[in-house]
């Protein structure tokens, strides 16, 4: 009986030395399920989900704070996948949250002042200009955010829609035409 | 005799090519314009070097290739540039693209060119020499050859020449093996020296008898001594360099490996004679051979200038008025062309005239009865069946799962399906989908990446200005520190040479009496004392003043 015991606690006391050992040993930096939410979003660090950036909401949605249907740039499809991720209930957008087609930021070079306001407002590097110098925006990196629209002192910078062209057109789901049947 | 293997599944179509091959090519006439789309290859557009008004000579270039994926375009003849700008193009889309509209002078003008001894030509030198060219894989998928003809250092064994058209309707390949045999010879011994390999074999669907014989008669004549003509089964889609290559050597070429990772690479017949005709003749790749058949009164061959409106083309064959549509390639996997003006690319091998007589209009789509009889046609050995269902359910990771890269859209399994499922449809869908989803995925990463360097960054620099800031105060405190202790060291010096002056003064004033007061006369003693005595008296009036607070009277 006395043995056993003695046996139990020392097969315990091993263990838990071993299990305290490799968690200091393998300890996981950051959240491992906010950086799987954080590849799911778009990265367009808009910032339309309340926060400042993708990765901070990708961290509240990890601990729970917050809805999956708060980016509007992922799409509804962007909802699926985090919903799949999850493996939480689809929820649909709420009001005034919805997606919009993909534009680019473009400024008019005629009417930019050069502030660099947008610059400091850019969440991507996507802006090149200095101080009173005309700023222009690299379009393969602009992510369509919009951040550098308020504030732009003069209005210079609108939002184009990015047309379809052939480089970048896509086949569309195949129509099924219903047949009717005479009643 | 070669042992040849065969590929999983194909099917027989009604091959419709006698139609066109009754006489022989013929120059098609100068059209009254020429439009010529700056993107006929793979990879980047090309950007136009010439300006609306400019005269150009045939054969100079007018859009030059971008980046390392692209090719030249050139004038397919001498005249004026009238327009630089987007027009509809021969494509899948119906949308216009960069264009460079021609107005030709009638001349036909060649710009001086010659070949070069490509004997005694560096291999990349040549290389080169097909980019500037534009010479571009001319079997329907104008993959610009520069690149097909680097073996990127793998051992070559085999080269594939394809001549197997095996899709219906199409025969120029056919006709060009007839008239210019050992043009295509000759490329085809250019394009294996650049590769290395070690033999050519040429295959031919056992259809074509006449083009065989040429080849064949050819090989002999031009004594290449590596090469082989193969006669291979008429079974559609054996013109698939990828089932041509496992026709004739056995090797399977999965997708996103470069087929010269497997000691093999395949042109096609009018690639290698084009690759002739640039380097040993200095002629850019300005026209085609383009079958026109369908509903026309006499289909036959052509050799059409690059650009050629399709309308002026079908014309020269005969129009019928009952045509409704036109076809770019064969029957099998065409392009709808948008319009009956877009002129023919580099990828245009035939055009069908089309009319609903020839074609009816496809049986609507019924439910899929999984009869699997695509599975069983399928030449990549795919389930399309399982396919287009993930890819009608938008299952794209499914999809990819079971290889829907590997299916090379030959339209082979929508040819079957009883149920007149548009098959191929689903499968270009769901590729496009997924293609993307890949360049959005890239996209997010480089946003990624960049967002969280422009954080780090911020973060670096608000450090080092509190760094700075830090630094700074320190430097100002240690300023002030040193010069209090200056100060205070300099009022040290300074009392000490008082002290010490003090000091000398005493020490003079103990070894020293004044010599004047040394033998003094009686009446100068007497002065003395009288002076001492006023003054004695005064420091008593002064003592005693405070006292009766009265001024002293002097």
């Amino acid at each position: 009986m006395i043995s056993a015991l003695w046996v139990m606690i020392g097969i315990s006391l091993l263990l838990g030395t071993v299990l305290g050992y490799s968690a200091l040993k393998f300890k996981v930096e950051g959240n491992p399920l906010a950086e799987k939410i954080d590849a799911v979003l778009p990265q367009t660090q808009c910032g339309q989900c309340g926060f400042p950036g993708c990765k901070p909401y990708a961290e509240a949605i990890a601990k729970g704070e917050v809805g999956i249907n708060k980016c509007p740039p992922g799409g509804e499809e962007g909802i699926q996948k985090l919903a799949d991720l999850l493996g939480v209930e689809f929820q649909p957008f709420g009001e005034g949250a919805a997606p919009k087609a993909k534009a680019l930021a473009f400024i008019d070079e005629q009417t930019c002042i050069g502030c660099t306001l947008c610059i400091q407002a850019c969440p991507v590097d996507a802006i090149v200009g200095a101080a009173k110098q005309m700023h222009t925006i690299i379009s393969s990196e602009c992510t369509g955010c919009e951040l550098c629209l308020p504030p732009c002192p003069v209005d210079c910078i609108s939002m184009n829609q990015v047309g379809e062209d052939i480089g970048s057109w896509k086949w569309q789901h195949p129509v099924i035409i219903p047949i009717k049947i005479a009643a | 005799m070669r042992t040849l293997f065969s590929f999983h599944g194909g099917v027989h179509p009604a091959t419709h090519k006698a139609e066109s091959t009754r006489t022989p090519i013929t120059r098609a006439a100068i059209p009254s314009k020429l439009v010529i789309p700056l993107w006929q290859h793979v990879g980047n557009r090309s950007v136009p070097i010439v300006q609306v008004g400019d005269h150009v000579l045939k054969g100079q270039k007018i859009g030059r290739p971008e980046g390392k994926l692209s090719s030249a375009v050139h004038a397919s003849t001498s005249g004026t540039v009238s327009a630089i700008d987007m027009q509809l193009v021969a494509h899948h889309s119906g949308l216009p693209d960069l264009c460079v509209t021609l107005i030709p002078d009638g001349k036909d003008e060649w710009v001086t060119h010659a070949g070069v001894d490509i004997a005694h030509t560096a291999p990349a030198e040549l290389r080169h020499l097909l980019r500037k060219a534009g010479v571009v894989g001319l079997g329907g998928a104008v993959f610009p050859s520069d690149l097909k003809t680097d073996a990127h250092h793998h051992q070559m064994r085999t080269l594939v020449i394809n001549g197997a058209e095996c899709e219906p309707y199409i025969t120029c390949d056919d006709m060009l093996m007839r008239e210019r045999a050992l043009d295509i010879l000759h490329g085809a011994e250019l394009l294996r020296e650049l590769l290395q390999a070690e033999e050519v074999l040429i295959g031919i669907e056992d259809n074509k008898p006449e083009a065989i014989a040429a080849m064949q008669l050819a090989v002999t004549q031009a004594g290449y001594r590596k090469m082989e003509v193969l006669s291979v089964p008429t079974v559609y889609p054996s013109g698939g360099a990828k089932q041509l290559i496992r026709i004739l050597t056995g090797i399977e070429v999965a997708a996103g490996v470069r087929s010269t990772e497997k000691g093999v690479q395949c042109f096609n017949v009018a690639t290698a004679y084009s690759a002739w005709r640039a380097l040993a003749h200095g002629e850019p790749l300005l026209s085609r051979i383009i079958t026109v058949t369908g509903n026309v009164s006499h289909a036959q061959n052509f050799e059409v200038l690059i650009g050629t409106p399709l309308n002026e083309l079908v014309a020269l064959a005969g129009s019928q008025p009952d045509t409704t549509r036109h076809i770019m390639g064969g029957p099998m996997m065409g392009v709808d062309l948008p319009s009956g003006t877009v002129s023919v690319t580099k990828a245009t091998n035939c055009i069908i005239a089309s009319s609903p007589k020839l074609f009816p209009p496809p049986a609507p789509a019924l439910p899929c009865i999984r009869c699997v009889r695509c599975a069983d046609v399928c030449p990549a050995d795919l389930q399309p069946q399982d396919l287009y269902w993930f890819a009608k359910s938008n299952n794209f990771g499914k999809a990819q799962e079971f290889n829907l890269a590997d299916c090379i859209e030959c339209g082979a399994c929508a040819y079957v399906c009883p149920s007149n499922i548009p098959l191929v449809q689903y499968y270009r869908y769901a590729k496009s989908e997924i293609h993307a989803r890949s360049v959005e995925k890239l996209a997010a990463d480089k946003a990624r990446e960049r967002h969280d360097y422009r954080q780090f960054r911020i973060e670096r620099e608000k450090t080092e200005k509190a760094q700075r800031l830090a630094q700074k105060e320190r430097d100002a405190a240690a300023a002030k520190a040193s010069f209090d202790a200056n100060l205070a060291a300099t009022e040290n010096a300074q009392q000490q040479t008082i002290n010490e002056a003090i000091e000398r003064a005493k020490a003079q004033a103990v070894g020293t009496h004044a010599l004047n007061t040394e033998a003094l006369t009686p009446e100068q003693l007497a002065k003395i004392a009288a002076v001492d005595a006023r003054r004695a008296k005064l420091h008593e009036l002064a003592a005693n003043a405070g006292a009766d607070d009265e001024p002293p009277k002097s």
